[in-house]
């Protein structure tokens, strides 16, 4: 009884935690943030997670959903409906331009 | 086979590069080589300088990528990419692609491959700076458009 309340509580652990968030190019200096840390309590996805980065702070609305902004999730390039878990590293940046 | 891809501040020796692709390397009749520079745009102001940011660690990644299909898709047994980042003045050397193979097709081909993916998908934004102001690139649909004649090896590409 007691090992199986501990396994419960030791999933619900493993579903919250920290999101690594990193911000590149013209969005990070419109939104005058490189990176941030964002707790969350169980997985979500991009669309998701941005709205929540957007109900924290409603200026950052017309960069992050209103524009063409895109996502890598641990470093490889993810559509918006892919699910961001606790440990990850999410990055999110306009269209590149380099060469 | 060899891959060598470097992200870094300093400048880069054209001539040492191509050093390192022919030499020891009998068996390849062919390098082509590319180098990007630092240009005045024609649009408004004239760009005194270049700034450029990436996401490290994914942009090497990429460029590995890059290079490794480029590898698929021709007989290229060594590529050197080279990209630099931070503040560039007019002029200076922003980018590096060298190629080998036994032939110049392939290494032709496989050249412009590298750089019409490195310019579509690896992790960089250049910002121009003018004598008073700056402004950010925006992404050309002229460089999607340059991604088409490789569209057969599109689907399983880099995303």
């Amino acid at each position: 009884m007691a090992a199986g309340s501990e396994t419960n509580l030791d999933n619900m652990n493993a579903a919250a935690g920290q999101v690594k968030v990193l911000f590149f190019g013209q969005l990070k200096e419109r939104l005058k943030c490189d990176k941030l840390t964002v707790d969350i309590a169980h997985p979500l996805s991009i669309t998701a997670f941005k709205h929540m980065l957007v109900e924290q702070k409603p200026h950052w609305q017309a960069w992050l959903e209103e524009r063409d902004v895109l996502c890598a999730l641990n470093q490889t390039m993810s559509s918006s409906d892919e699910l961001v878990k606790a440990g990850d590293e999410l990055a999110l940046f306009p269209p590149v331009t380099g060469g | 086979m060899s891959i060598s891809i470097k992200v870094q501040t300093h400048d880069f020796s054209v001539g040492e590069q191509h050093n390192a692709l022919s030499s020891n390397n009998k068996s390849d009749g062919a390098v082509v080589t590319f180098t990007g520079l630092v240009r005045e745009f024609s649009s408004g102001d004239n760009v005194i300088a270049l700034e450029l940011e990436h996401y490290p660690g994914m942009t090497e990644q990429l460029l590995q990528s890059i290079a490794e299909q480029a590898q698929t898709r021709w007989q290229l047994a060594r590529i050197s990419i080279i990209h630099r980042v931070g503040y560039l003045a007019l002029g200076e050397q922003i980018v590096f692609v060298g190629v080998t193979s036994r032939h110049r097709q392939a290494a032709f081909e496989g050249a412009q491959f590298i750089m019409d993916y490195l310019k579509n998908h690896a992790t960089f934004w250049k910002k121009e700076h003018f004598k008073d102001s700056s402004n950010w690139v925006e992404f050309k649909q002229s460089d999607k458009q340059a991604l088409s004649k490789w569209q057969s090896i599109e689907q399983d590409a880099i995303k």
